[in-house]
This record gives C-alpha cells, sequence and structure tokens, in this order.
C-alpha cells in the first residue's frame, strides 16, 4: 500500500506541491489528470525520491514504512520503480546494461532477450540507452526494463505521449503484464499511479480511481472514465471552478 | 647499430636540431638521464624472461606464457633487443639494426615519415641510436593473430631510445599490440619513441598501444603514418596508469584515394600526471577519410586532448570527437579540436564536451535500484567503452579487458 499524507513538495525553493493525500491499496491502479503545470510530474518524482523535489511538510509510506526520507535506490530497491517521460541518453551505457542491472543478473541473457521480444526492442539492446529513440522506442524501453524491475509500485508518467496507435496497444499490454492485470483481483499486489494528459491510456489500462490535480493539489476523486468524459467534454476549467466551488465546504 | 640507414644531410640535420625545443609538452632536461651502457641477454624462449618483468609486461597486453596466441614478439629492455621471433610466414619482425643488415632498401623507409629535426627528441634519437623493432606483412599477407612488442624499461633514470619501422605491403593485413611499460614505480626514466607506418595500397594495419608507464616516467613518442591508396590504419591507444608527463601527437598522412585513418585514445590519469596526446590526419587523397575519437578522465591531473584534421582532397570527410569528464575538484582538460579545409566539397567535423557526469544520468540509473557508486561506475564503464569499427575481435576482447582493469583503479 502506497500512502501520501498532507505531502506538500517544493522544486528549488518554490512549493509545488499543497498537502496532498492519497492512497493507493495493493492491487490497484489510479490515474491522475490535471492540465499542464498543476505538479502531476512533480508528485511522481517525490514519490520516487529524486533530490530536486524536496519534501516541505507531510509523509509518505510504501508497504507499511515510512519512505519519505529515503533515497531515490533506496525506494527502488524496496520496489517503487518508474517510467521517465523523458529519460536521458547516457552514452556507452547499452539497452542490455540498464536491462541486466534492473534484473540484478548480469548474465540471464535468455530473460533479457525475452524481454525485449516482448517489447519489440531485440534490435535495440545493444544500442546507447534512449540514444536515438522515438518516442515510443522510449516508452518501450521504459516499460521493458520496468518488467525486468518488477516492482510493486509502478510510477507512469504520460506512457501514451508521442506515441503512435499501433504502438499504444503494445504499450498498454505491456503495462497491463506490469501491473498484474491478468492476474484475478484478489492475487493482485502491484500498484500503479499513471499520470495521463489525454486519458487515450484508459482504453488500453483499467483504472480504479482518478484525481484531478490543479494548482498542486488533488481537487477531485472518483471514477476515472466518469472524470475523463468530464474532461473531455468541459475541459480542465470545469474541475477548477467545481473545486473552486468546494472549497470552502472542504476547508 | 652497426650500419645507419640515415643519409649525411639528415645527419647533420639531427645534430642541428640537438637542442630544439619541441613544440608542444614540458622541455624534458636530457642530461639527467644516461644513455644505456649495459646490455641485456637475448632470450630465446621470451617466457623465461623475469617473473616481475612477464607481469609488468601484462600490464600492457603483452603475453610471453602463450606464444600460440601471437603471430610473432619483439621484446626491447632499455635499449637491447631481448627477443624477436615470428611464427606465421610471410610476417617479418626483426630488431630495426638487423633489418638494416637484411634489406638495402631500408633509406627510403627511415626518417621518411617524421622529421628528423622535428625536435630535440627525434634528433636525439638519430645521434643516440640504439634499437627498435622492424615489423612487416609481405604482398597480400594477413596476420592470423597479432603481432606484439614490448618496449620495456629495466634501469632507473636511463633514456631510452626507439626507433620503429612498420610495413604492410600491399594487400595485407598487420594486427599489432605494442605494450610499453617499466619496471620501477619510483624512479624517473625517459621513453623517446619514433614510429613510422608505412601502409601500401589496400593494405590494412591495426596498432593497438597501452601504456602503463610509472609515475616518474616521462614520455615523447614521435609517430607518423603515411596511407596509400585505399589503405585503413587503425590505431587504438590506451593510457590508465599514471605517467609523470606523456606528450605525443601522431600524424596520419591519408596520400592515396581513398586511405582511410581512425584514431581512438582512452586517455585516464590522476593527480601529478600531466598529458598532452593529440591525433593528426592530413587528407590529401581523394575520398580520404578518418575519425579521430578521444576520451579523457582525470581524477586530478591535466590532460590537453588535441585533434587535427586537414582536408585538401575532393570529397574527403573527417570527423572529431574529444568528450572528456572530470571525477573529483582538481583535474583540468582542455580539449582542442581543429580543422582545416583547403577546397570546396569536404566534409569536416567535430565535437567537443568536457565535463562532470550528469547528475541526471545518475539518478535515472539510480531509479532503476543501482547505488550512487554503481550507477556513478556504469557511466564512467559507458564513457570509456569505444567501439572500434573494423577491431578484429581477439583485440576488441583484449582492448575491453584493459579497460575494465584500469577502470576499477579509477573508481
Amino acid at each position: 500500500m502506497l500512502k501520501i499524507k498532507d505531502l506538500s513538495v517544493a522544486v528549488e525553493g518554490k512549493e509545488i506541491i499543497h498537502d496532498v493525500n492519497l492512497s493507493i491499496q495493493n492491487g490497484e491502479t489510479h490515474v491522475l489528470f490535471g492540465p499542464n503545470g498543476a505538479g502531476k510530474s512533480t508528485l511522481l518524482m517525490a514519490i520516487m525520491g529524486f533530490p530536486k523535489y524536496k519534501v516541505t511538510r507531510g509523509s509518505i509510506h510504501f508497504k507499511g514504512k515510512e519512505i519519505t526520507r529515503l533515497t531515490v535506490d533506496e525506494r527502488a530497491r524496496l520496489g517503487i520503480g518508474m517510467s521517465f517521460q523523458r529519460p536521458p541518453v547516457v552514452r556507452g551505457v547499452k539497452t542490455r546494461d540498464m536491462v541486466a542491472a534492473c534484473l540484478k543478473s548480469k548474465t540471464d541473457d535468455a530473460a533479457i532477450g525475452q524481454l525485449a521480444e516482448k517489447a519489440d526492442l531485440s534490435e535495440f539492446l545493444e544500442r546507447d540507452i534512449n540514444y536515438g529513440f522515438s518516442g515510443g522506442e522510449i516508452k518501450r524501453s521504459e516499460l521493458m526494463q520496468l518488467l525486468a524491475q518488477k516492482p510493486e509500485l509502478t510510477l507512469l508518467d504520460e506512457p501514451e505521449s508521442g506515441v503512435d496507435l499501433v504502438n499504444i496497444v503494445l504499450i498498454g499490454e505491456l503495462m497491463n503484464d506490469l501491473l498484474e492485470k491478468n492476474c484475478p483481483i484478489q492475487y493482485r499486489k502491484c500498484m500503479g499511479l499513471i499520470i495521463t494528459h489525454t486519458g487515450h491510456i484508459l482504453d488500453y489500462v483499467n483504472a480504479r480511481t482518478g484525481y484531478v490535480m490543479c494548482d498542486g493539489t488533488i481537487g477531485c476523486v472518483g471514477d476515472p472514465h466518469e472524470m475523463l468524459a468530464t474532461i473531455r467534454e468541459k475541459g480542465y476549467d470545469e474541475c477548477i471552478k467545481c473545486y473552486l466551488g468546494r472549497l470552502p465546504v472542504s476547508d | 647499430m652497426t650500419k645507419s640507414a640515415t643519409s649525411a644531410s639528415d645527419k647533420e640535420k639531427a645534430r642541428v636540431a640537438a637542442a630544439k625545443k619541441a613544440a608542444l609538452g614540458e622541455d624534458i632536461d636530457l642530461s639527467r638521464y644516461a644513455g644505456s651502457t649495459e646490455e641485456h641477454p637475448y632470450e630465446e624462449d621470451p617466457s623465461r624472461l623475469p617473473a616481475r618483468a612477464k607481469e609488468q609486461m601484462l600490464t600492457a597486453g603483452v603475453m610471453l606464457d602463450d606464444p600460440s596466441q601471437r603471430s610473432g614478439t619483439y621484446i626491447q629492455m632499455d635499449n637491447t633487443p631481448v627477443h624477436s621471433s615470428v611464427s606465421q610466414d610471410g610476417v617479418e619482425v626483426m630488431p630495426v639494426g638487423q633489418a638494416m643488415e637484411k634489406y638495402d632498401w631500408m633509406g627510403d623507409y627511415w626518417w621518411k615519415a617524421v622529421l628528423i629535426d622535428q625536435d630535440k627528441y627525434t634528433a636525439n634519437i638519430e645521434l643516440n641510436q640504439y634499437s627498435g623493432y622492424f615489423i612487416r606483412a609481405l604482398p597480400g599477407q594477413k596476420t592470423l593473430f597479432p603481432v606484439q612488442s614490448c618496449l620495456y624499461l629495466a634501469k632507473d633514470k636511463l633514456m631510452q631510445n626507439v626507433h620503429n619501422i612498420i610495413i604492410a605491403e600491399e594487400g595485407s593485413e598487420l594486427d599489432i599490440i605494442t605494450g610499453c611499460t617499466t619496471a620501477t614505480a619510483d624512479e624517473p626514466g625517459l621513453h623517446l619513441g619514433v614510429s613510422e607506418f608505412y601502409i601500401k595500397k589496400g593494405a590494412k594495419v591495426t596498432f593497438t598501444m597501452i601504456h602503463s608507464w610509472s609515475p616518474e616516467t616521462a614520455v615523447r613518442p614521435r609517430s607518423a603514418v603515411v596511407i596509400e591508396e585505399g589503405g585503413l590504419f587503425l590505431s587504438n591507444y590506451l593510457l590508465m596508469k599514471p605517467v609523470q608527463s606523456l606528450q605525443m601527437n601522431p600524424l596520419a598522412r591519408c596520400v592515396g584515394d581513398g586511405a582511410t585513418a581512425r584514431f581512438n585514445s582512452v586517455l585516464v590519469t590522476g593527480a601529478g600526471s600531466s598529458l598532452d596526446v593529440g591525433s593528426r590526419v592530413i587528407l590529401d587523397g581523394r575520398g580520404a577519410r578518418t575519425e579521430i575519437i578521444s576520451r579523457a578522465i582525470t581524477t586530478g591531473g591535466t590532460i590537453i586532448a588535441r585533434g587535427y584534421i586537414e582536408g585538401n582532397a575532393p570529397d574527403c570527410k573527417g570527423h572529431l570527437e574529444c568528450r572528456g569528464l572530470i571525477l573529483g575538484e582538481k583535474g583540468v582538460i582542455q580539449a582542442i579540436p581543429e580543422l582545416k579545409g583547403t577546397l570546396a566539397g569536404i566534409d569536416l567535423s567535430h565535437e567537443a564536451a568536457v565535463g562532470k557526469i550528469a547528475e541526471e544520468e545518475v539518478e535515472y540509473l539510480m531509479a532503476r535500484g543501482l547505488t550512487r557508486d554503481e550507477a556513478t561506475a556504469a557511466i564512467v564503464r559507458g564513457f570509456l567503452r569505444v567501439d572500434i569499427e573494423g577491431l578484429p575481435p581477439l583485440l576488441a576482447e583484449e582492448l575491453k579487458r584493459a579497460v575494465e582493469a584500469s577502470q576499477e583503479e579509477v573508481m
């Protein structure tokens, strides 16, 4: 279980996220909607523990343990994984090396080969990671690494952005694998938190709960499909108005 | 050497240049070093050389216990050739003095690529001539295994003078591994070396040089390569052990149409070392090609990484890449890439970057569960991984091993 309590996060001294509360039970996938600049990525980066994203208030608990002060790698080893929206190119570090690092095995070529085949990236294993990759290739490569890493909580930052229609089907399949969607609900352990701007990914991956983030806070919680329908029809302005209208009540 | 191939006018030039300072690198006082007085005994079986020497040589890629992996071997201790042998027909390996006795045409190659009066180091090599290796592949012959050579500094405060001639005759292929190393870790020594390469029409030479000197050694190699039509020169240079001062700037002239020169250098140094290492290529043949790639890491020393490409012929193409990584607080890396084009229709480019490891890259790897140290090591390993096109698999494997062995020291 992931439990975020009264979380505020600052970047370079400026508070971006204010008093966010959110919890994800084992086996659940949640979706974060929100306009550009709402703080969605910041929230994910703070959960992953990147040093630039400083928690100024509140706490993050994962699997019953407070992780608010743990480093990125400690959180990764505890079972949190993240798909980056724009991962860096690391020259000389091969895609194969990354998958091997995620598998924690240098020699398991068969497992690496299988994962690459699944992600349709067999040709990319000997290439420098992310070097000259297209949008879809980056997403597939990120998911391939996560499949090797097997996190219990997967953080996905806009997995569908820059991806064409053919790729999105494959990306949906990889995400379903990662989130154990093919496993009966009662046995499912893996959790997911997905940022989506367009909501397209919901056609391929089922999610239980949706949030709308505005101005660094969660303004609305509900059924993600219903939320998406409203956002598509009326835009985020409606969400903001609704949220502002409810403010005195929640205060 | 008893016989000399140097012309009278060249000898005079050497005398005039005896005190001429080099254009680059700190000036070395040659009087601090002794010439060779004592000769080392010749050894028929190189595996019987002293264990300590063999161990040192192995750090520079020279294997003496398993001759089946080499097509030929040349070992020089200080200024004495102590072993030369060849195990393949069509390949010649011998001390240059012996080659001069054998071939009356040595004068066609002797001081014909490197200028005898380039500086006091070249002049001194002529004026105090001892030995060096002669390696030649006969027309159409290909080395099955690399030929290896080792230039070994055994005595303290000694000046090693070496003059090498390498010839790949038409259509031949020659792979050479040369390792340079020293017996003592804390005594001064000076290595001066001239290497002249001649790559004939359609021939290919892969020259892999591993330097494993000591923190007290000063090194001034002077190399030049002449590449004829369709010829290929592939140089891999690895310096990953401390050295006091090293300056070299080899020159390749692609004189024939379609001639190609590639230089890959991996330089790693720490506090107290000063390196000034470059590669120069002159493209005089139509459609000649070059690529110069250097990777430099300092944990405290100074590295100047130079590169120079000059395009003088139609359709020639060259690319230069210098990348430097400063690990630690006090290192200095200066990348000096230079391009010169003298006519339209040529294509020369360069890229250079000097910096520290990008934090974003470290964190990306950490998000996959690697510790900070593991992530940094993986990035450094990647940085040093120069994918060398056209390198024979055996050499590629050895180079990889050498890089991996020394990067552990960096970390």
